[in-house]
């Protein structure tokens, strides 16, 4: 196990220092003087002067990333054009409310999707396994900004349950902070239950019909608990994995989800930076996704590690 | 296996590979349904001169935010424009997003792919590294960062989608090259003294094929939405032409003044999405022969 370990920390690496390469590069796309189009619409030379010298403009590409690099190491992500606040406070601020809605997110996948493929696995080709197929292609086909919009529709402009933006922090009021996130978590939610069910249904089918789970039936033992305590126990390990990658996934959705129902969190920030052309904070943005991507990915790769046991050595 | 499978095997024997897989295909309700509104698309977006009632950028300021009627179809926009005249027009926009940018992806990754997983060694570990650090980064957050910075507008849109989806192709080419490269007819082609690039493009190539051609379609359907995201956002196709992702920007706006405009432009991306899903996923149970 050591030595798979070992290996997959070596994978990451060099795919951290192509990350912070290509977060770095994103920068050289600015079309002519990045100073001049760092400094925004004024372009006020002493402001341009400023931005060349602390980015290092004027010195060669190379020694720019170096110096770069310096700087994210020691957790300096540069600091917000618009707001004029360092971008590893704004991306700390930003991060709890995007967790919360992810969190909600996850567990209303995991509700909708487990069940949804545990049965399309045990009654296949049947009527419920149709159903819950074509269920997770809605899934995939819908796009989340506008079931969020038909979910305003309803909800919030024709019902006035819920209301249709904003966000309420939960140590303010937990109930008007779980009424403004359940419609956005059910959006984010949707789309990661459709790829959960369909992992499950056939990770499912695929340990159903395995010689362990024959021989639990030929035990006598009830359907239920061969399903749920022999065969779900062992389809859930590459569920798990697989559903670790969907996190850039659920992350992506939620820069669109923010954005509709207006919660300040992780997404909002960096469509806000985007249009302020507040490229630190794009940057910065990026480079923290990327960098929880491949941590997660790393925890998941030791999690398998731990519960397969031909890896266990 | 039974008599009935043999049958089928023995006549799938003689015939060409894509006229069994097209056979298969046309078997595939749903993938026939999907392949049919496609082609209703495509035929509506390069008739849109003909078939759109009206001027998708003309403003009617008498007529601004008009409920659907017999001269509005689906209504009008905060404009007072046609709401159906802009959707066949913004099919343009999307048809073209799902092509360009998937096409730009094909062009950089197959390649990238197939020089991987043939060479092997540092070249493998160097592109595979490459393509790591970019599937680390969620896929639309690297569209909108690629589009940010170069510009907004459609073009630079889809060259943002197509670069996001490179890696996905790249892995999958390589892998795909990686199953056959050691199979008998690649070694009798190398020991006749072939050259590597006839042995990739001639005997590789086609053989790895049908996987990118499934996962083509398929990331039409993702780069459409992903047009529609980045327009939405602001970062695509830019006011006043008509795309369905700014559509329904506009319409987030008015939502309880003009419910219809936000109704149609996401009834339109959904249907083409689903039917290039739909396709994708007939495709592949058509092309991939153990799913028979």
């Amino acid at each position: 196990m050591a030595t798979f370990l070992l290996h997959r920390l070596a994978l990451a690496l060099p795919t951290l220092f192509f990350v912070s390469v290509l977060v770095f590069g994103l920068q050289q796309l600015l079309p002519g003087d990045a100073a001049l189009a760092l400094a925004g619409e004024e372009r006020d030379p002493a402001v341009v002067a400023f931005l060349r010298h602390k980015y290092h403009l004027d010195e060669p590409l190379p020694v720019r990333y170096v110096l770069w690099l310096k700087g994210v190491l020691a957790g300096d992500l540069g600091e917000s054009i618009r707001i004029k606040r360092p971008v590893r406070d704004l991306i700390l601020e930003k991060l709890p409310v995007t967790a919360e809605l992810a969190v909600l997110a996850i567990l209303i996948a995991l509700s909708i999707g487990l069940p949804m493929g545990i049965l399309a696995a045990v009654k296949n080709d049947s009527a419920v396994d149709y159903a819950a197929t074509m269920t997770a292609l809605w899934g995939r086909s819908i796009p989340n900004f506008w079931l969020g919009i038909l979910l305003i529709l309803l909800f919030s402009v024709e019902w006035g349950l819920l209301p249709a933006s904003g966000f309420v922090s939960p140590a303010e009021s937990l109930s008007r902070n779980l009424a403004t996130l359940i419609m956005p978590a059910f959006v984010l939610g949707n789309a990661l239950a459709a790829v959960l069910m369909r992992h499950t249904r056939s990770a499912m089918l695929e340990v159903l019909s395995a010689d362990y789970v024959r021989t639990a039936r030929a035990k006598g033992l009830s359907e239920a608990q061969v399903v749920l305590h022999h065969a779900l126990r062992n389809a859930l390990v590459p569920v798990i994995t697989l559903g670790a990658l969907e996190f850039g996934e659920l992350l992506s959705g939620a820069v669109l989800t923010e954005q509709v129902f207006t919660i300040p969190g992780f997404g909002k920030l960096i469509v806000d930076a985007v249009f302020n052309r507040d490229y630190a904070v794009v940057q910065g943005v990026v480079l923290c996704t990327a960098l929880a991507f491949i941590l997660l990915n790393l925890v998941a790769d030791f999690a398998y590690a731990l519960v397969n046991p031909r890896l266990r050595g | 296996m039974t008599a009935n499978s043999l049958d089928a095997v023995s006549v799938d024997a003689g015939e060409r590979p894509w006229l069994i897989a097209l056979r298969r295909l046309i078997r595939r309700p749903g993938a026939l349904i999907g392949l049919a509104v496609v082609i209703f698309f495509i035929v509506l977006a390069l008739a849109a001169p003909l078939v759109s009632p009206y001027d998708p950028l003309a403003t009617d300021w008498r007529a601004v935010r008009k409920p659907p009627s017999a001269l509005h179809f689906f209504g009008t926009d905060d404009l007072g424009r046609d709401v159906l005249a802009r959707l066949i027009w913004g099919a343009r926009a999307s048809l073209m997003a799902g092509l360009v940018s998937v096409s730009i992806a094909l062009a950089v990754a197959v390649p990238l792919g197939l020089v991987s997983g043939y060479l092997g060694g540092a070249v493998d570990g160097l592109i595979m590294r490459m393509v790591d650090a970019m599937l680390a980064i969620p896929f639309l957050i690297l569209a909108i960062a690629l589009a940010a910075f170069l510009g907004p507008n459609l073009t630079n849109a889809m060259i943002a989608i197509g670069v996001a989806q490179t890696p996905i192709f790249t892995r999958l080419t390589r892998g795909q090259v990686l199953s056959v490269r050691h199979e008998d007819y690649i070694e009798a082609a190398r020991a006749v003294g072939n050259p590597h690039r006839r042995i990739l493009l001639r005997h590789i190539l086609p053989n790895v094929l049908a996987p990118i051609i499934v996962q083509a379609t398929l990331a039409i359907a993702g780069a459409i939405i992903a047009e529609a995201a980045l327009s939405f956002l602001g970062l695509g196709q830019q006011p006043p032409a008509p795309s369905w992702g700014s559509m329904l920007n506009t319409a987030s706006h008015f939502l309880s003044q003009a419910p219809w405009m936000a109704l149609w432009p996401g009834l339109a991306i959904f249907t083409l999405v689903l039917s290039f899903n739909l396709l994708g996923d007939g495709l592949r149970d058509a092309l991939d022969p153990r799913r028979n």
